[in-house]
């Protein structure tokens, strides 16, 4: 009756409850589309709706009361109600109002004025709604989820997002950010180039070095990378956060506007013009020449378009993305020729003279056999199986960006360059110049210029608690580490006296704490419930974890307990596997106490023992020296 | 040592390179990644980065076995393999990924190794003035060469000199691979001292270039 205990292999942690684990999900969550995809036993699906259509556009119309609706029914608002309707706010993610890109002088987005003690991230007016980006996002997201929910038949809160390989700190923390007032667990953020090349080396079985071009709606990502045996090793990637079709749709919007009668022009009129230029966009990837008619006010024109003059009004831009490509194949330490092939991802590969221009660099016909616009939902699909149910393939990612902090004269200093793989940890040496300093400033930035204003500002970090010294005497070391998601942390100890430092992040183009929480407190969509659940779900892995322990301690050394002791551990993990299969945390928790308490003289006994055996035949005397010299 | 609250129990084992698992509480070997009992991952510890990836501690790496050693780690200890797993099981398998990285980082690059390889031999190992750049020649022939990248009015005249230091670097890394086996570190610093202006100049020509074409 001693063996009723259940033995699990070492390393395989039992899952309490394997039953009610729901599908991860993948979401590409892009500027102008976003897809949702899910995997199950390595046959990833695109999810569709009853028109077959996997691309929900990124675009949200609000009413005044608050509610909702995004897709194509939003998108269809656009030219009806423009002020209530909002797209391409993936741009703004952790940006400022500076970044925005105006037409005409005029911006398609609806400012708001930063107000007092708001962090520096743009804040729009959408139907009188005063919303922040990660607001408008976290709003997509959770219909994206309630659309996933409604196709699988269960509840979703897992899932891998794509974000762009160039996305900075800012814009990757404003995405977990809006995750979670949807509340969706994020399992991983995963570049998008690298989900893209993970659905390849799946699906095509492509092994080998390859550049993934990535060419969307707002942004540009290039990224090389190596693929054997289920390894996908970024070697180098590189790109513009500020560069996609969208960028297209401007240039031809200028093009119409210089056409007609000079007019005052509202952010209506903007969002007009840009909606009719990518309509002609999309027509002339197929078409060699078209008609448009752009109404703003009372006041209709007619503009013709033909393929010439559209390649020159973006020409300059793809340029600016095989010059881009250039850089990324030298930092890869390859030759073009060297790239076994090249995938196209992102709808703006379909614009000829991207085609044309991308073959003619690497010297060979690229690929797009997966279809380019649900290709990265595809991967992240894939992965979010991978992480959830394990796989054999790994994604080893790298950093986008370098990352330093301000010196004196306003130059940088690199800590961690750019394409160093993830994760990542670079610790610096700081002193005091003044006696007496308990503070000190903390600028980091991310990019590769020298000067600090041409790069991005990340965040200002204040060390508080530094013990006073006389100036120099301190020794603060701080740790800066960028985690799988491409997430910067920051740690700080002051190594003469071992007293920690205390890190407080303002982060530049972010959200504070309190603006966070306040806005999780609004969510009526993360309720109570859903924390409560998440907490119990921990609790669940933890007491597993624990259980897993002891099961294994048990098996190996249960020859130095008495039966008696045998007994009492036993019945302890009873109660902890009885607890465990309820819903009542605070009794899981204690159980899990009891347990170790209930197995602490085992501990000590099973180290007593293995401290012994290790020191078998070693001279005990000299070791005994060594410790009190130590 | 370690801090004040070690306890001599605790001093002993870590003397006999053991220390408790943090799940199962038994004794764990200190060099190993996941505890034999339980299973659970450790933390990375402090070994050196030859021993963390499995090489032999020596200037010469087989760059394809470094690299399957490298992935044979990550694929154990990457945090992707701990995404469902306890918030200390994450820590702590980050913690171990970037140990692997940082090393893998350190070795794959000659004079990334050759520099670790002379740190590790210690301060007090090393000969007088040997991180001194005080070598006429190898300043001269710099100097040369930077003006001549700046002289360069075409993309072939930098391929020219591109391709000289390429084969410089080259001749610099057999060179110290027979220094390290020879044990004269002396030479070693010195030879990494021209490595280091050589990559910088191959860098240099990489931009020059750029704007040529």
């Amino acid at each position: 009756m001693a063996n009723l205990l259940q033995i699990h292999e070492p390393g395989e942690s039992p899952t309490p409850h394997s039953g009610d684990t729901h599908l991860a999900i993948g979401i590409d969550l892009g500027t102008t589309n976003s897809v949702v995809a899910v995997s199950s036993k390595n046959k990833p699906e695109v999810l569709r709706d009853e028109d077959g259509k996997a691309l929900v556009p990124s675009v949200i119309a609000y009413a005044p009361d608050g509610s909702f609706i995004v897709g194509g029914l939003a998108r269809n608002l656009f030219l009806e109600r423009p002020e209530c309707v909002v797209g391409s706010v993936k741009r703004l993610m952790g940006r400022g109002v500076e970044d925005v890109k105006s037409l005409a002088g005029v911006l398609p987005f609806d400012i708001e004025p930063q107000a007092e003690g708001e962090s520096g991230m743009v804040r729009l007016n959408v139907a009188g709604h005063k919303l922040t980006p990660v607001k408008i996002s976290g709003d997509i997201l959770s219909a994206l989820k309630e659309r996933a929910e409604e196709h699988l038949g269960h509840v979703v809160d897992q899932a891998v997002i794509t974000v762009p390989a160039y996305f900075d700190d800012g814009a990757r923390t404003a995405t977990k950010d809006a995750a979670k007032l949807a509340g969706i667990e994020v399992l991983r953020l995963v570049n998008e180039p690298t989900a893209a090349a993970l659905a390849y080396g799946l699906d095509k079985g492509a092994e080998g070095t390859y550049a993934v071009y990535d060419l969307g709606g707002g942004t540009f990502d290039v990224s090389i990378l190596r693929m054997e045996k289920g390894i996908f090793q970024v070697l180098a990637t590189g790109g513009d956060a500020a560069l996609g079709g969208d960028d297209f749709d401007h240039a031809i919007a200028e093009h119409f506007l210089k056409e007609r009668v000079k007019g005052k022009l509202n952010t209506s009129d903007v969002k007009m013009a840009l909606m009719t230029a990518r309509l002609a966009k999309e027509c002339l990837s197929d078409e060699n020449s078209g008609e448009w008619s752009l109404e703003i006010g009372n006041d209709t024109s007619r503009h013709k378009l033909d393929r010439t003059t559209f390649n020159a009004l973006i020409n300059p831009l793809v340029e600016h993305t095989i010059d881009i490509c250039k850089t990324v194949t030298e930092d890869a330490n390859l030759l073009p020729s060297e790239i076994k092939g090249v995938v196209l991802v992102g709808g703006s590969t379909r614009i000829p003279l991207v085609r044309e221009k991308v073959s003619k660099l690497f010297g060979k016909d690229p690929l797009s056999d997966i279809n380019p616009d649900e290709v990265v939902a595809v991967g992240a699909a894939l992965q979010a199986e991978a992480l959830t149910v394990g796989s054999d393939t790994l994604l080893l990612d790298v950093t986008p960006l370098s990352l330093g902090i301000e010196t004196m004269g306003g130059m940088v200093e690199k800590i961690i360059p750019r394409n160093t793989p993830i994760p990542v940890a670079k610790a610096q040496e700081f002193t005091t110049y003044t006696d007496g300093q308990t503070a000190m400033a903390v600028h980091a930035i991310q990019g590769e210029r020298e000067m600090v204003e041409d790069n991005r500002s990340l965040a200002r970090f204040e060390l508080l608690g530094i013990p006073p010294m006389t100036a120099g005497a301190a020794r603060i070391r701080v740790t800066f580490s960028v985690d799988a998601d491409g997430l910067l942390t920051v740690a700080a100890t002051e190594d003469t006296t071992g007293i920690e430092a205390e890190v407080a992040v303002k982060p530049s183009y972010g959200i504070n704490e309190e603006e966070m929480a306040e806005m999780l407190y609004d969510s009526m969509k993360y309720a109570k419930d859903d924390m409560e659940e998440r907490l119990l779900a921990e609790s669940r892995v933890e007491a597993g974890r624990n259980l897993n322990a002891v099961s294994a301690a048990l098996t190996k050394d249960k020859h130095l307990l008495s039966e008696a002791q045998f007994v009492e551990i036993e019945a302890v993990v009873h109660q902890l596997e009885e607890v465990t299969k309820g819903i009542d945390r605070d009794a899981i928790t204690e159980a899990a106490e009891q347990l170790e308490k209930a197995t602490k003289d085992f501990a000590e006994k099973r180290m007593d023992q293995g401290i012994r055996s290790a020191l078998r035949g070693v001279d005990v005397d000299a070791l005994d020296e060594q410790a009190s010299k130590g | 040592m370690d801090g004040p609250d070690t306890t001599a129990e605790e001093q002993k084992a870590h003397n006999a390179g053991v220390i408790a698992c943090w799940s199962c509480k038994g004794p764990v070997s200190l060099v190993i990644a996941f505890c034999e009992t339980c299973g659970a991952v450790q933390p990375p510890g402090q070994a050196n980065h030859f021993i963390r990836l499995g090489l032999e501690r020596s200037f010469d790496v087989d760059v394809e076995g470094l690299d399957q050693h490298y992935f044979d780690m990550q694929r154990h200890l990457h945090p992707d393999r701990f995404a469902t797993r306890s918030a200390q099981e994450k820590s702590l398998s980050q913690q171990q990924a970037t140990a692997i990285n940082d090393a893998y980082e350190t070795l794959k690059e000659p004079l990334k190794r050759a520099d670790y390889l002379v740190d590790l031999l210690g301060a007090d190992a090393l000969p007088e003035g040997c991180n001194l750049v005080n070598d006429q020649a190898l300043l001269m022939e710099t100097m040369e060469l930077r003006e001549a990248l700046a002289e360069c009015e075409t993309a072939q005249q930098v391929d020219v000199l591109s391709t000289r230091a390429q084969n410089d670097i080259k001749g610099c890394i057999e060179k110290l691979s027979k220094l390290f086996k020879d044990g004269d570190i002396e030479g070693a610093c010195r030879l990494k001292t021209r490595l280091r202006y050589l990559k910088k100049l191959t860098e240099e020509t990489r931009i020059q270039q750029m704007k040529l074409v």
